[in-house]
């Protein structure tokens, strides 16, 4: 399958937007050759600015650009981007609901290497926790640039988590995207699974798996995990014995967590398959560690095959 | 103007603001006098003579100057200025941090017209105003940005992140104060948590500093004329003043950081500014 890069989509994505619109700035706290924000600063330097490991600072910073008419997207790894200034995105940004776009990159465990300081199992929950605030976390390269689009356009903050290793292309360029929909990518007629980021290959993966089983089972991309769509949410579960979300997160206060939330009145099986409660830590690859804490397609077949057994 | 004829009316502006932050706290309400008072003298120069472009009819002007209460508790004094100009009716300022009411506890830029930013969390003002001052520069905005800080507050890391950037930007169109009034709201500054030294500090990070008398007008005016004048380096005034200037009970008492007055110490408020507002400021 076609893989592709998320971060370099993000960076000629700010290129492209910084073309289109010039209140387009963007804020980098050391890490841009690692995000790809340095693209927009060798195009336009004097819209760029660096400034240094002081992420609180460029977060607060980001909001006096704002107020003063400005589009301001800041980068950096996404524990540095969330927990470290989380603060300054509350009473900076969120209160005043400010557009400035916060992308948090190297998130989840993608960063295998690194380890747990460096690898992000809350930024969704920290995230999702503040009101104005939507969250975003793309399931590949094309996807990413159309959130780039979409997000300039939205009067709020915006968080968007991006993976650091090379991800699987699994939409298609030419299809519409709108920010709060969720996309069906497989059907099936047992169990609905609900995934993001790189979980959703994973779940297309256990999805095949099960067909042969003889259990069907509908896929569906939540690359907007705030606000969520309730809507389509209901009309996804019409029908379907069991529910499984998949997510490179805590299992607390991520995406299975808002899906059980607003499931709640409905009677119907949730599983979740997620990082149990752990910080992470350091491996030689990225598909070794996502095996280390469970994120596998094999996770997700064992919980819809529990599910649906009992 | 010169200097002499305007110090009388940016004084009886200055007894006004005083006059307005008591009107905004009777006997039983909560707030917070000290660092409000302290800061009123500069505040009547910045609203009244100094900062261009204040105009309650052409809020949103693209090169208005603006100013940020980085310690934005003390918040009562700009909204007893902005009253002043029109940005909202007189009767709002007894509905202070009521239910509903524009005039929030702290800053807010959706309930309060003329406020700028979103401040109260301490620390995080100076680098908005750093963002402010970077955007009116890619637009050539000849607007300046001011940013009044607390001596306390300086023990917020956030401000030396921000120090460092407003120097690294060179960025002339920005202007600090500081409220140096020494006390906060635990106790006297050196005894809570020393900052020696504040204007050696903001030099050694490469600020061009001034430091006055922050209760004397022409020295206030000088400050800021000078501010503007430096090129090249962002300029800290560090004003020292007396935390509830003007009020006896509460001049240097760390118990009036925020706090309610009782019936007395009200109705001698109300004579003291009553007495300010009646002065001929001409002495």
């Amino acid at each position: 399958m076609n893989k592709e890069s998320l971060r370099k989509a993000y960076g000629e994505s700010l290129v492209k937007l910084g073309k289109e619109d010039n209140r387009v700035v963007a804020l980098e706290a050391d890490l841009g050759k690692s995000t790809m924000s340095i693209m927009f600063g060798n195009e336009f330097p004097e819209r760029y600015f660096q400034m240094g490991i002081a992420e609180q600072d460029m977060v607060s910073t980001a909001a006096g650009l704002a107020l003063t008419g400005k589009r301001p997207f800041l980068s950096t790894f996404a524990v540095f981007a969330t927990g470290r200034p989380y603060d300054q995105i509350r009473s900076s940004v969120a209160i005043p609901n400010l557009p400035v776009v916060i992308c948090g990159s190297s998130a989840g465990l993608s960063d295998f290497g690194d380890g747990k300081t460096h690898q992000s199992i809350d930024d969704i929950a920290l995230m999702r926790v503040l009101p104005n605030m939507t969250v975003l976390s793309p399931v590949d390269a094309v996807e990413t640039r159309k959130m780039m689009d979409a997000a300039i356009k939205c009067n709020g903050p915006v968080y968007i988590r991006i993976n650091r290793n090379d991800l699987p292309v699994l939409t298609d360029p030419d299809s519409e995207y709108h920010i709060g929909k969720m996309d069906r990518l497989r059907d099936g007629k047992d169990a609905v699974i609900f995934a993001t980021g790189v979980m959703v290959s994973k779940s297309l993966e256990a999805a095949e798996n099960l067909e042969k089983q003889g259990i069907s089972c509908r896929v569906v991309n939540v690359s907007t995990i705030k606000p969520l769509d309730a809507e389509a949410l209901k009309a996804n579960i019409q029908g379907m014995k069991a529910v499984v979300t998949a997510e490179e997160h805590n299992k607390y206060c991520g995406l299975g967590s808002a899906i059980a939330e607003a499931l709640s009145e409905d009677r119907i099986p949730i599983g979740m398959v997620a990082v149990d409660d752990r910080f992470g830590t350091s491996a030689k690859n990225y598909d070794e560690l996502l095996d280390a804490y469970g994120l596998t397609a094999g996770a997700v077949e064992d919980r819809i095959r529990r599910i649906l057994a009992e | 103007m010169g200097n002499n004829e305007k110090i009388p009316y940016l004084k009886k502006m200055g007894a006004k603001i005083r006059a307005n932050i008591i009107e905004m706290i009777p006997p039983g309400k909560v707030g917070h006098l000290g660092g409000s008072s302290s800061i009123a003298d500069v505040l009547s120069v910045l609203y009244f003579d100094h900062m261009k472009g204040i105009d309650s009819s052409n809020m949103k002007n693209p090169d208005r100057d603006r100013l940020v209460f980085s310690k934005g508790h003390a918040v009562l004094a700009q909204y007893a200025a902005l009253v002043e100009l029109g940005f909202f009716p007189r009767e709002e300022l007894a509905k202070v941090k009521t239910l509903g009411s524009v005039l929030q506890g702290h800053p807010d830029i959706d309930k309060t017209p003329g406020i700028e930013a979103v401040t109260g969390s301490l620390g995080q003002g100076l680098s908005i105003c750093n963002g402010m001052a970077m955007a009116l520069r890619l637009d050539n905005s000849p607007a300046r940005v001011y940013c009044v800080c607390g001596d306390g507050e300086l023990a917020e890391g956030q401000i030396w992140e921000a120090m460092m950037t407003s120097v690294n930007y060179s960025l002339d169109n920005l202007c600090v104060i500081v409220d140096y009034n020494k006390v906060q709201a635990t106790g006297p500054t050196g005894d809570v948590f020393p900052i020696n030294d504040i204007a050696g500090r903001f030099r050694i990070f490469g600020w061009n500093v001034i430091e006055i008398d922050g209760h004397d007008y022409a020295s206030i005016i000088n400050a800021l004329d000078k501010a503007e004048a430096v090129k090249g380096v962002p300029t800290a005034i560090i004003a020292s003043t007396i935390k509830g200037k003007g009020f006896p009970f509460a001049e240097g008492n760390a118990a009036f950081h925020n706090a309610a007055l009782n019936e007395e110490q009200y109705e001698e408020c109300k004579r003291i500014v009553n007495k300010m507002l009646e002065e001929d400021c001409n002495e």
